[in-house]
């Protein structure tokens, strides 16, 4: 049995409509940074977008041709696993639907590769539809490294840690593969809306 | 920290607030009574737990800020604005009320009494905290070790247990200061921030072991500088508490 | 520069919790480098969960996650950890 300690209130609690904050959730003002790794620094003639896999063949766009493609602003609410939500946070980005667009392909399932080496898994149909996007720009400004830049996954229906900063590219494939948070006791899927934080949840 | 490498689970513990010194105008020592401490060694930390009414939870590491003393465990706080806890443990908490601390906790950022020639103590900000510990160990012991402390702060009135480093030294011990900042107006020491120059000024002759801690940025420069100037890394400890020290 | 590196001090609890041992002095050997370095001197991120990493080639050496209940350690990076007993 822990211990009260007297006038803890801990953060401010703010009241927010339930129906924008998932279960367990506080809102916060803040941007918090977390990050699994050091920052990379990709020079942007080196990046590139590359879907691979279960594919008919290879797709890469270099920086230029990604930043061609169309890309929308758009607001949405993001909830971290670690507790916090922050809501209204606007983007710049390509919607997958755009990169996905003429892929053949049988997969159901996907993987985020990224600078660094870390991954995440998602059912390929969690990113199709409007549900994702490659961001490159955040609050009106070019994406920070320290969030993510030069681009990050954005999947804002699933908790943050889908939301693979310095994204690379998307491994199609026939069955789940777990990436690096999943396949250390977070959830497969991790709908923040059903609380799916760690495996068995 | 030969045979304690076996010690079993961390459990948590009553703290009771016995007594809260003002150290700075955002920093305070909070003096616990936990009964059953273990005892703890110069440069461990504890974490602190604080639970609402309502089970919310939050937790956090502080070093130890004082020697071994029985039940008795000190520890530093500095009040960082858009902190959680820091702001509870400063302001609000009085003598009487309870927190939860497991400890101690730490191995390899311990004082060592024998390490073989000099000791720096290199500490940025709230990093001086577990190297004071060192200190006010060193003295309890009688320890002669020959001990440097290079305590980089902002200015003078951000510099944490003044009195005290002024009664510590001599002994062995001498405290070096450097005032990022500002200065007062008849300052005669350092001014800026900690370089490779002033630490070949400050490192001592024979030296055979250092410590290191305060904010990632302070640690990570002050150990590439001194690993620059041809001091063995392995005889470096550094704590880092992250990027605001806190 | 990595504001928000820590190291191997910052998980001393939580890998106290996994091994019932400080482990902070225990000496680990990287699976990615080889390179021999104490548990307390390596990098430590702190994210969705605990991460580990090489001071000297920042290879992932050990994971942690906790729900409070349940605690999962990776440890495929280290290629040894020697602890005194």
């Amino acid at each position: 049995m822990p211990i009260i300690s007297r006038g803890f209130r801990g953060r401010r609690r703010d009241d927010v409509p339930s129906d924008r904050v998932p279960p367990g959730q506080y809102v916060t003002p803040d941007f918090p940074v977390l990050s699994a790794g050091p920052t990379p620094h990709t020079p942007l003639d080196l990046w590139d977008f590359t879907i691979v896999g279960e594919v008919d063949e290879l797709y890469r766009w270099t920086w230029e041709e990604f930043r061609a493609l169309p890309s929308e602003t758009f607001t949405v609410d993001i909830h971290c696993v670690t507790k916090w939500s922050k809501l209204d946070t606007v983007w710049e980005g390509v919607s997958i639907d755009t990169l996905l667009d003429g892929v053949e392909t049988s997969a159901e399932y996907a993987v985020a590769f990224c600078d660094g080496g870390y991954t995440t898994n998602l059912p390929l149909e969690d990113l199709t539809d409007g549900k994702a996007w490659i961001a490159f720009g955040y609050d009106g400004m070019p994406l920070e490294p320290e969030h993510g830049g030069p681009a990050r996954l954005l999947v804002p229906h699933l908790y943050f840690w889908k939301s693979a900063k310095w994204v690379r590219g998307l491994r199609l494939a026939a069955t789940d593969e777990p990436g690096f948070w999943e396949s250390n006791g977070y959830h497969l899927y991790g709908d923040p809306w059903k609380e799916q934080r760690y495996w068995g949840d | 920290m030969e045979g304690t490498a076996v010690l079993g689970r961390l459990i948590w513990r009553a703290a009771e607030v016995a007594e809260l010194r003002p150290e700075t105008s955002s920093v305070k020592t909070l003096v616990l009574e936990v009964a059953g401490w273990p005892g703890h060694h110069a440069g461990q930390h504890v974490d602190v737990r604080l639970t609402a009414e309502d089970g919310y939870q939050a937790q956090r590491s502080y070093s130890i800020a004082s020697a071994a003393n029985g039940s008795r465990v000190e520890l530093t706080v500095e009040r960082l604005d858009d902190g959680e806890v820091s702001p509870y443990l400063t302001e609000e908490a009085r003598p009487g009320d309870v927190i939860e601390l497991r400890g101690p906790i730490g191995g390899f950022f311990v004082w060592d009494p024998a390490p073989g020639g000099a000791v720096l103590l290199v500490g940025g900000g709230s990093g001086i905290v577990p190297l004071m510990a060192m200190a006010r160990q060193r003295a309890v012991d009688g320890d002669r070790v020959p001990t440097r402390m290079l305590y980089s702060a902002r200015a003078w009135d951000d510099v944490i247990y003044r009195d005290e480093l002024e009664r510590l030294g001599g002994d062995g011990l001498d405290v070096v200061y450097t005032l990022t900042r500002e200065q007062p107006p008849d300052w005669t020491g350092y001014g800026r921030r900690v370089d490779s120059d002033l630490l070949d000024e400050v490192a001592p002759a024979d030296l055979a072991l250092t410590f290191v801690c305060g904010p990632t940025p302070f640690v990570e420069a002050v150990a590439e500088a001194l690993v620059g100037l041809g001091h063995d890394p392995s005889r470096i400890k550094t704590e880092r508490f992250g990027p605001t020290g806190g | 520069m990595e504001k928000l590196r820590l190291d191997g001090n910052a998980a001393a609890g939580l890998l106290q919790e996994v091994f019932a041992a400080e482990v902070t002095t225990a000496v680990g050997t990287c699976d990615g480098c080889g390179a021999v370095e104490a548990v307390g001197a390596v990098h430590v991120y702190s994210a969705a969960g605990t991460v580990l990493r090489c001071p000297h080639c920042e290879a992932v050496l050990m994971k942690v996650v906790t729900d409070g209940e349940r605690i999962w350690v990776d440890l495929r990076g280290l290629r040894m950890l020697e602890l005194r007993v």
